[in-house]
């Protein structure tokens, strides 16, 4: 198998994200609207000069004209994009191949969600096609609960214990979200209140679980020979990967519900793309996919950043803080940020945009050099999975 | 020469205790996802199992009178559930509580005539709230393969009366049956009890002294009382009518009820069943020397002594749709579809899956392509309903949909190798262990725009 990659090649040169949360007063192409103004300010272009676009989003809406039609495009492609809870960096990968091939020159990844207005709880799953009404049945939340007693098995944590560990990466990413103007929860929660929050499913708690919310995100990509032309401080693309697993975990029990083989796979494959060498050393901060705090945990171990059966203790000597040795969630992540499907692969990357120019304001890290998103879809052995590695 | 070759029966896991409704005993509650399809599917499966003549049932008689659809064939829901062949003849009973006792005897009679023919019988008797109806009854399966031979008891005469009586109703769009009064009952049907026994005994050629178990059942119990009196039968030789612990079970009951005292008869034994509703039906058997091969591995006793108990009214009373309830903050399940039913048909009802035949791999759902090895259209079916199997691991879901919350969600690992999730229903959720042992269950998952989704779960080994 080849994977080539795109080092270097390609450049982000302007973003835009809305404030994520419950706008009962925003649709979907309000947000749409929002997202693509600010981008268009940061990288000072206009709509006219955008070449293409890739949508993102879940269950919001179909086909580009849910783009075309709000923000008025003038006869331009607009690629729809689905892939899961990684549809947003989804849009963004296909949106840098098509700069790097040299079919356009700028072009716009926009990801958006509107979850509120189902009125359920959770993620509903609706618009799946005609069953034979043999699925499952299982919530997001039930299946990466099975995660965290695997987990703790394995590696001879007491669940106790490994509760303390789960509501110690709830709390770290409050923290962080309470730094953040646009997060969904701006407000950092006591580690007992998260230990105490009612039941979800198996040991997770509602605390333990990401933020429903509507959003919307937007990145523009050129050539890197192009970037200067629009933004003084743009940042590169290192490495870009994306998995589809045989879903094999809900079949073999092989599968031990402690990793998610698609997160190694395409962790190796993006640092492949981007020379690195050793994660933990060499990436200074990661946006990963959150959705319910045994999945950082385990993710942790997936993309290297501790050795296999050591994530627990990272994470309770603080290596993932704010201020610790490798920042992951600075944004506050899924939990505390919010997590509009469509949106949140593109949201990570507005992260790791404002945090290697310097402009994350109480939450900056100190002289970044390599960030990480990391972006999932499914659940524990049957997923797709994208790691992306950006730098300056 | 006619005889039942093999039988089972099946008492759900739920129990009403009737002192909250005036009454002493508890009567059997078919749960949430349960129909008189699926109640009857798990007796069949019991008296199938390990049948060897299994490829010989050519016909199937279904026996209700709470049909899951009133128009569709709900026989075909069991036989695809046995996972029996599709090249039979298939025919429901219903309309009176007689029915189960009508439809064994239809198969003996297509069994002296040299065919292997499945009786199953399934209710789920729902009562107005506050009626005997409600409280006296109770849900419950059985079933019987009948055929050519003696096999564990063999027919030995019958009889059967029909009069054209109001007694039980019920009218479409009427929720509940509705009965006259008991003392109408009584004076109507012992007489009609005393007829069809006395005629049943003399196509026999045995009297009634020669009777080791009389299994009598209807739906005016003061109508059996009278006319045992009269006869002065022999109290000890009166069957139990599981009123106590099940209920009577509808068009179940006298097929239940026999089950129980076949569970117990010895060789040379006779029995005589009856069944009063609409007239009665009433048969003679004689227990052989092939009983021990006949019998089930769980008798009606077991099933009876493996319940949970705490069951409140009011769950009770939404489990049958009685009483109106609140939601969940989550959408109603779309209605499945015809065409990929009808696709995975013998996954879907039968719990069918592949395995590979170039490396060996249980694969469920049936693939195509094998997900150990990777060998395109290697594959042979394999059923799984009867494979032993266990939580591999587990979850308490509290956000999914479910008439009771909350789901159990469980990793399902077989021990000739496969894995499957799904639910587990019939369980406590705080008992539930890694490595407890489970088995397959066919259920109503739910139903959705009139259509019923079944499909299969797992439960904790009864």
């Amino acid at each position: 198998m080849s994977s080539n990659g795109i080092k270097d090649r390609v450049a982000i040169v302007g973003m835009g994200c809305t404030s994520f949360g419950e706008h009962w007063h925003k649709s979907a192409s309000d947000l749409l609207v929002e997202a693509s103004q600010e981008a268009h300010r940061s990288a000072g272009i206009d709509a006219a000069q955008i070449d293409a676009y890739w949508l993102g989003t879940l269950s919001s809406g179909l086909s580009g004209l849910m783009l075309s039609e709000p923000l008025k495009i003038q006869y331009k492609p607009v690629t729809h994009v689905e892939n899961f809870c990684a549809t947003g960096s989804e849009a963004m990968r296909n949106a840098a191949y098509a700069v790097a091939s040299g079919a356009y020159d700028l072009v716009m990844a926009i990801g958006v969600e509107k979850l509120k207005d189902s009125g359920y709880s959770g993620l509903t799953g609706s618009g799946a096609p005609p069953s034979d009404g043999t699925e499952s049945g299982m919530t997001a939340p039930a299946n990466f609960s099975l995660l965290a007693p695997a987990y703790a098995k394995k590696y001879g944590v007491e669940l106790d214990a490994l509760k303390d560990v789960l509501s110690r990466i709830a709390y770290k990413n409050h923290a962080n979200g309470a730094r953040n103007p646009k997060a969904q929860y701006r407000k950092e929660v006591p580690l007992e209140k998260i230990k105490a929050s009612p039941k979800v499913a198996g040991m997770l708690g509602i605390m333990d679980c990401s933020g429903v919310s509507d959003g919307a995100a937007a990145a523009i990509l050129c050539r890197a020979e192009d970037a200067y032309k629009y933004n003084a401080n743009p940042i590169f693309i290192k490495g870009l990967s994306f998995v589809a697993g045989p879903a094999e975990g809900p079949m073999r029990q092989e599968y031990d519900f402690t990793t998610f083989p698609e997160v190694v796979a395409s962790a190796q494959d993006a640092y492949r793309q981007a020379q690195v060498t050793e994660p933990r050393e060499e990436i200074s901060m990661a946006e990963v996919h959150d959705c319910f705090t045994p999945t950082e945990l385990v993710l942790m171990e997936d993309l290297g950043f501790s050795g296999r059966g050591g994530a627990w203790q990272d994470v309770l000597d603080g290596r993932f803080d704010l201020s610790g040795a490798q920042p992951v969630n600075p944004d506050g992540g899924l939990k505390s940020f919010g997590h509009p499907i469509g949106a949140s692969g593109l949201r990570m990357m507005y992260e790791m945009w404002l945090q290697l120019r310097g402009e994350a304001g109480p939450r900056q890290i100190e002289n970044p050099k390599l960030g990480l998103t990391h972006n999932l879809g499914g659940g524990p052995g049957r997923c797709v999975s994208f790691v992306s590695v950006v730098g300056r | 020469m006619a005889g039942i070759l093999r039988y089972g029966s099946y008492v759900p896991f739920f129990r009403l205790a009737r002192k909250p409704l005036g009454g002493s005993g508890e009567r059997a509650v078919a749960s949430y996802d349960e129909d008189a399809a699926s109640v009857a599917v798990e007796a069949a499966r019991e008296s199938l199992r390990g049948f060897e003549g299994r490829e010989a049932v050519e016909a199937l008689l279904f026996a209700t009178t709470s049909a899951p659809y009133v128009e569709k064939l709900n026989a075909a829901t069991v036989q695809a559930a046995c996972d029996l062949p599709g090249t039979m003849l298939s025919a429901e009973l219903g309309g009176t509580s007689r029915a189960g006792l009508t439809g064994l005897l239809l198969g003996l009679d297509l069994a002296a005539a040299g065919r292997t023919v499945l009786v199953a019988a399934g209710d789920v008797v729902v009562g107005a709230p506050g009626g005997s109806r409600e409280s006296m009854g109770g849900d419950a399966g059985a079933a019987f393969v009948v055929g050519p031979g003696d096999g564990g008891a063999r027919l030995l005469g019958r009889a059967s009366t029909t009069e054209e009586v109001l007694d039980v109703w019920r009218s479409p769009g009427m929720p509940f049956a509705r009965q006259w009064e008991e003392r109408f009952g009584e004076e109507v049907f012992a007489p009609i009890v005393h007829d069809t026994l006395e005629r049943a005994l003399a196509s026999a050629g045995v009297g009634v002294a020669d009777l080791d178990r009389v299994v009598l059942d209807g739906t005016s119990a003061r109508a059996l009382r009278t006319f045992a009196g009269r006869a002065k039968l022999d109290p000890t030789r009166v069957a139990d009518d599981l009123a106590a612990g099940v209920g009577r079970a509808g068009a179940a009951h006298a097929p239940l009820m026999l089950a129980a005292a076949l569970d117990r008869a010895s060789p040379g034994d006779r029995v005589a069943v009856l069944s009063a509703a609409d007239g009665a039906d009433a048969v003679i058997l004689e227990v052989t020397d092939g009983i021990a091969k006949a019998r089930p591995q769980r008798t009606v006793e077991r099933w009876i002594d493996s319940k949970r108990a705490d069951l409140a009214y009011t769950t009770y009373l939404k489990w049958r749709e009685v009483l109106p309830f609140e939601p969940p903050r989550r959408p109603e399940p779309a209605r499945p579809a015809a065409p990929p039913m009808h696709r995975s048909e013998r996954w879907k009802f039968g719990f069918v899956g592949s395995r590979c035949q170039a490396c060996g791999a249980a694969n469920l759902p049936p693939q195509r392509v094998c997900v150990a090895c990777g060998a395109v259209d290697q594959m042979e079916p394999e059923p799984f309903a009867d494979a032993s199997c266990r939580v591999a691991t587990y979850t308490i879901d509290r956000l999914a949909y479910s008439l009771q919350p909350p789901v159990v969600g469980a990793v399902v690992d077989f021990e000739g190798g496969g894995r499957f999730t799904c639910q587990l229903t019939d369980v406590d959720p705080d008992k539930v262990e890694i490595g407890d042992e489970l088995e397959m269950t066919f259920r109503r998952v739910y139903t959705a725009d009139g259509v019923h989704n079944y499909f299969w779960k797992a439960r904790p080994r009864r």
